[in-house]
């Protein structure tokens, strides 16, 4: 069956820009060809620094015919209506309508044939569609043209079944011809379908497979470390970036000089990675200086360049930018160690951290203080957890963070442990920034824990304080990220705080609108839906947090989730399930009734108004199971007090059962709906069973 | 056109792997071979080649153009007192200016390279993302950094907007960093031994012996001279004179009249702006509203300059 081959060729695609890209042409040329009727066996798409391609293989040579049937006014219906009918179809007349019946009579079909059309002229309406309308995440135009794409585009290459598909747009005029290697093989090449077209790059000197490119950049770079008994550290986004900056990747060893490996692995890792997109390796034969694997002097680079040379001038260009980065980096490395810590805290007045929250400085007061009160909570020494709040934020003033950004906290602790400063406290500095992300590592030791939760919540109190919270998807702050935060260092860590008093009394940002119990509530509120979102991910259900939520002053994040989990454990039960109808039950009739008469039917029933045992066995199985739940709560233990809830199922049961709720006396109903209230009550010792679907 | 068809004459004083002076001479050539006025400077301080009115406003408007030009750019910033062997306050960047930009842009800019001795067998050059934007000049594009060996050489633009307008026909712009380029084919390390005039023995002349001095001095008053009272007035200044001339300039609705000396004027303030922000008297919250003051210059400059003969107001 005949193929697609399509090929855009450009000039560099943004690497980071790729994979999306050929994902993107895939399918949106795949699509727009199902809609139109021709369904394919399979379809590869194809990205390189200079093009875009597709093969969508098994298509069929022509659409399908098909036939278009319009459904028409009755037979019988006003001239003016048919004629419309027939003017809309395009000048049909009524020859070719067929008339079908339904209950109410008979009425007109028009019934159009639509001969199937050939399925390169389809391809030819589809691509132009396709390139105008592709979603680069930034595009741009060229020249004297309208046209956008990410960069100029230059080529078309579209056959089908072998025929070149003829169509232009801005200019460009399909063809079959695309071209090789920008340096190594720039002459024109022609391909007409997959099997020749990826042999002919690679003759041309460019891989067309990300992944092979990848592979062999992989394979490459472990080889030449091996060779010299060196390790490669493993970084697959940086493969992968490599991957898109070159049709012919080509792995070189370079060299620095080894008095650089004097400065931390980290900011050398990041010197090379960073600005130069180079890999870093380990030498198993060094002891490293500070702990951990050992950096060798050697470094891996990838070209896009078989060099006549074997590679000796490019090495020798790279290895001298190397070395003057790394000599900034020394720089740094020395200069910033002659300012201890404490001085570097100094600057950071004249750091803003936002125009309305002030100072950098003021931000680590504000944190010194709360992490010294968690600590207090969460057994850490507060001392040491102080410390680390005024520290952590030093490096911000240093060189070396000026430098390279992404090794703030880490520099923050090597220039502490040269200080002699208490390695815990060190520590703390580098970890209080986890965990960036959903899956990134969590501060470790509770020091760490006390100064990383502090500043995140600092920072989500000042800005819920100026009123800059998130909407929809606008989060310039990351709050979002800080609240998942302290919520994955409390539950993984299995830590005991409340959020409730610590954002009460956090002082030395503004009130807010409403006041600090407002805001404290609000926020709250925040941290519901971020926990929510967080356990649904790990399955558990949003209503049951709801539920425990809604009780009201439920700040204590690791025992609502212990509360969620009992609770959805109950509710799997028979007891649960049967549990929760009965109380649902008894909600939904006294919802009726409160609003029927107009007042609430809260307060304790009058035994002396029960007539049935069901009554007097239901309230006192209330009573019962409503002390023990409110001990089994106390203690924190939430298996038990469902259990001490399950013991209502079957009174509950047997009051529904032989008692009638909406009795004719008044005083027999209003007492009977104060049970149902107790039932309600009771339950609300472990969640709010209202809440709870089904 | 391959690296071998061109003979670089490596024996000559003027060799661009021997002289910083031949390299700059050998791109001039070059890009007046393809058609492009060679300009001078512009005769005021700048943070960089694309400030010259030749980029800023001929990019804007329908005119076709073709310039190239040195510009003396200064950083105020970056100034080292001549101790760092990498960074410099002031240094020669070289501008190429192509309206529109042609179809074979990425290859004029190659053999600019092998020009200048870059053999395209033995060095790995490439393309790398990198997008420009100039928050003052309100200006932005998409592009890269060209690398040679790991080295960004040039910077490579394809101009979106200028002064919050949108360029039509879209210009190429193409900035080399001729002391980085230079210290690349001359093989040396240090920006101060770079040799200036390809000459040896006692005849030569380094680029530390013209400059050396200048940028011990300049950093100096850049990072502690400067009179911040008086940088202060002048910002005012110069953002008052840019805007009366803007005024004052407007001659009816359809034309201006002094859109290029209301320019000198934001030129002005920018630079102006760059050495208080090397004094450290910015904070980080007045240094967003100083850029948008200066934006609001550009933006009414390119708003004038379109209302002029060479912005195009004659055509259509």
């Amino acid at each position: 069956m005949p193929e697609l081959l399509l090929e855009l060729f450009s000039e560099e695609i943004p690497a980071r820009m790729q994979r999306k890209a050929a994902d993107d042409l895939r399918q949106l040329v795949t699509d727009a060809l199902v809609a139109e009727g021709l369904v394919y066996e399979g379809a590869r798409g194809f990205a390189t620094p200079r093009r875009l391609a597709l093969s969508v293989q098994g298509l069929p040579g022509r659409q399908p015919d098909r036939r278009e049937e319009r459904k028409g006014p009755r037979v019988g219906a006003p001239e003016k209506a048919i004629e419309g009918f027939l003017g809309s179809l395009g000048g049909l007349t009524l020859d070719d309508c067929e008339t079908r019946e339904d209950k109410k009579g008979a009425y007109y079909v028009a019934v159009i044939e639509r001969p199937g059309r050939a399925a390169e002229e389809i391809v030819a309406g589809i691509v132009p569609e396709v390139i105008r309308k592709f979603p680069w995440p930034k595009s741009m135009r060229w020249g004297t043209g309208e046209l956008r794409w990410v960069r100029p585009l230059h080529s078309i290459l579209c056959v089908f079944d072998g025929e070149t598909v003829p169509l232009e747009i801005a200019g460009i005029v399909s063809g079959r011809t695309t071209y090789g290697h920008r340096f190594m093989a720039p002459e024109p090449l022609e391909a007409a379908r997959l099997d020749d077209y990826e042999p002919a790059l690679k003759a041309a000197r460019v891989v067309l497979d990300s992944q092979e490119r990848a592979e062999a950049i992989r394979n490459g770079a472990r080889n030449l470390a091996f060779a010299q008994s060196l390790e490669l550290i493993e970084d697959e986004a940086l493969i992968a970036e490599n991957a898109g900056l070159a049709e012919w990747p080509v792995t070189l060893m370079g060299r620095f000089d080894e008095a650089f490996l004097a400065v931390p692995p980290e900011v050398i890792v990041t010197a090379l990675k960073a600005h130069q997109k180079c890999f870093a390796l380990n030498d198993p034969e060094r002891t490293a200086p500070f702990g951990g694997a050992a950096l060798s002097n050697r470094y891996i680079l990838v070209s896009n360049l078989e060099a006549r040379d074997g590679g000796r001038k490019i090495v020798e260009g790279n290895d001298r930018v190397i070395a003057a980065r790394l000599s900034d980096a020394r720089f740094f490395w020395d200069t910033d160690r002659a300012t201890p810590l404490q001085e570097m805290t100094g600057a950071l007045a004249a750091v803003r951290f936002h125009e309305e929250l002030g100072s950098m400085a003021q931000k680590v007061a504000r944190v010194e203080t709360l992490a010294g009160e968690i600590a207090g909570t969460i057994g850490a020494d507060p001392e040491k957890a102080m410390l680390a709040a005024r520290l952590c934020k030093a490096d911000l003033v240093s060189g070396m963070v000026g430098e390279f950004p992404e090794l703030q906290g880490l520099m923050g602790r090597y220039y502490a442990l040269e200080q002699g400063i208490d390695a815990e406290v060190a520590d703390a500095v580098a970890e209080h920034y986890r965990p960036q992300g959903p899956s990134d590592a969590l501060p470790l030791s509770a020091v760490a824990q006390a100064v990383a939760v502090a500043d995140k919540l600092d920072t989500l109190i000042g800005f819920w304080a100026i009123g800059e919270k998130p909407t929809g998807s606008k989060d310039p702050y990351a709050l979002r990220r800080a609240a998942l935060g302290i919520i994955r260092i409390v539950l993984e860590g299995e830590l005991r705080l409340r959020l409730l008093p610590l954002a009460t009394a956090h002082e030395g940002v503004p009130a807010g609108e409403g006041g600090r119990d407002a805001l404290a509530a609000d926020l709250l509120d925040f941290f519901a839906d971020r926990l929510k979102v967080y356990l649904r991910e790990q399955g558990a259900r949003h209503d049951l947090i709801d539920a425990v939520f809604a009780l009201g002053g439920q700040d204590d994040l690791l025992m609502i989730v212990r509360r969620v989990e009992a609770l959805g454990r109950f509710l799997e039960t028979d007891d649960g399930t049967n549990l929760l109808a009965g109380v649902k039950r008894a909600g939904n009739i006294l919802r009726i009734e409160e609003k029927k008469d107009g007042r609430a039917h809260d307060g304790a029933p009058d035994p002396a108004l029960f007539e049935q045992d069901e009554e007097r066995a239901l309230a006192s199985a209330i009573d019962e199971a409503e002390m023990r739940a409110a001990d089994a709560v106390a203690a924190e233990d939430f298996e038990a007090a469902m259990a001490a809830i399950a013991t209502l199922r079957s009174p509950v049961d047997a009051f529904f059962d032989a008692v009638t709720v909406n009795a004719d006396d008044e005083a027999l109903r209003d007492n009977r709906l104060r049970l149902l209230s107790r039932i309600r009550a009771a339950t609300r010792a472990v969640a709010e069973f209202s809440r709870i679907e089904g | 056109m391959r690296a071998t068809d061109i003979s670089v004459e490596t024996d000559s004083f003027l060799s661009p792997k021997r002289s910083f002076q031949g390299l700059l001479l050998t791109l001039q050539r070059y890009w007046a071979e393809q058609g492009c006025v060679i300009l001078q400077p512009y005769d005021m301080e700048v943070g960089a080649g694309t400030f010259h009115p030749a980029t800023t406003l001929r990019a804007l408007g329908p005119k076709h153009w073709r310039a190239a030009y040195i510009q003396p750019s200064r950083r105020p910033g970056d100034g080292r007192y001549g101790e760092n062997p990498n960074r410099l306050q002031h240094y020669y960047q070289f501008q190429v200016i192509l309206k529109p930009s042609p179809d074979n842009l990425q290859d004029l800019y190659l053999n600019s390279l092998y020009a200048i001795g870059i053999d395209p067998e033995n060095h790995d050059i490439r393309f790398v993302e990198d997008d420009w934007e100039s928050p003052t000049l309100g200006a932005w594009g998409l592009g890269w950094e060209v690398w040679c060996d790991g080295m960004e050489v040039s910077q490579f633009t394809y101009f979106q907007q200028v002064g919050g307008f949108d360029c039509s026909p879209v210009s190429g712009e193409l900035t080399y960093g001729l002391e980085r380029l230079a210290m690349y084919v001359q093989g040396v390390d240090n920006v101060y031994e770079l040799n200036f005039n390809g000459r040896d023995g006692a005849e030569r002349t380094t680029y530390g012996d013209v400059f050396l001095q200048s940028e011990q001095e300049y950093s100096r008053f850049n990072f502690e001279h400067a009179d911040t009272e008086i940088l202060f007035r002048h910002f005012e200044d110069a953002e008052r004179e840019c805007r009366a001339l803007l005024e004052a300039g407007q001659a009816g609705e359809e034309r201006h009249l002094m859109a290029l000396p209301a320019y000198d004027q934001c030129i002005k303030a920018s630079h102006i702006f760059n050495l208080l922000d090397a004094r450290g008297v910015i904070s980080v919250t007045d240094r967003q509203s100083y850029i948008l003051r200066v934006r609001e210059l550009a933006k009414g400059c390119a708003a004038a300059w379109l209302k002029t003969a060479g912005g195009g107001a004659d055509h259509a």
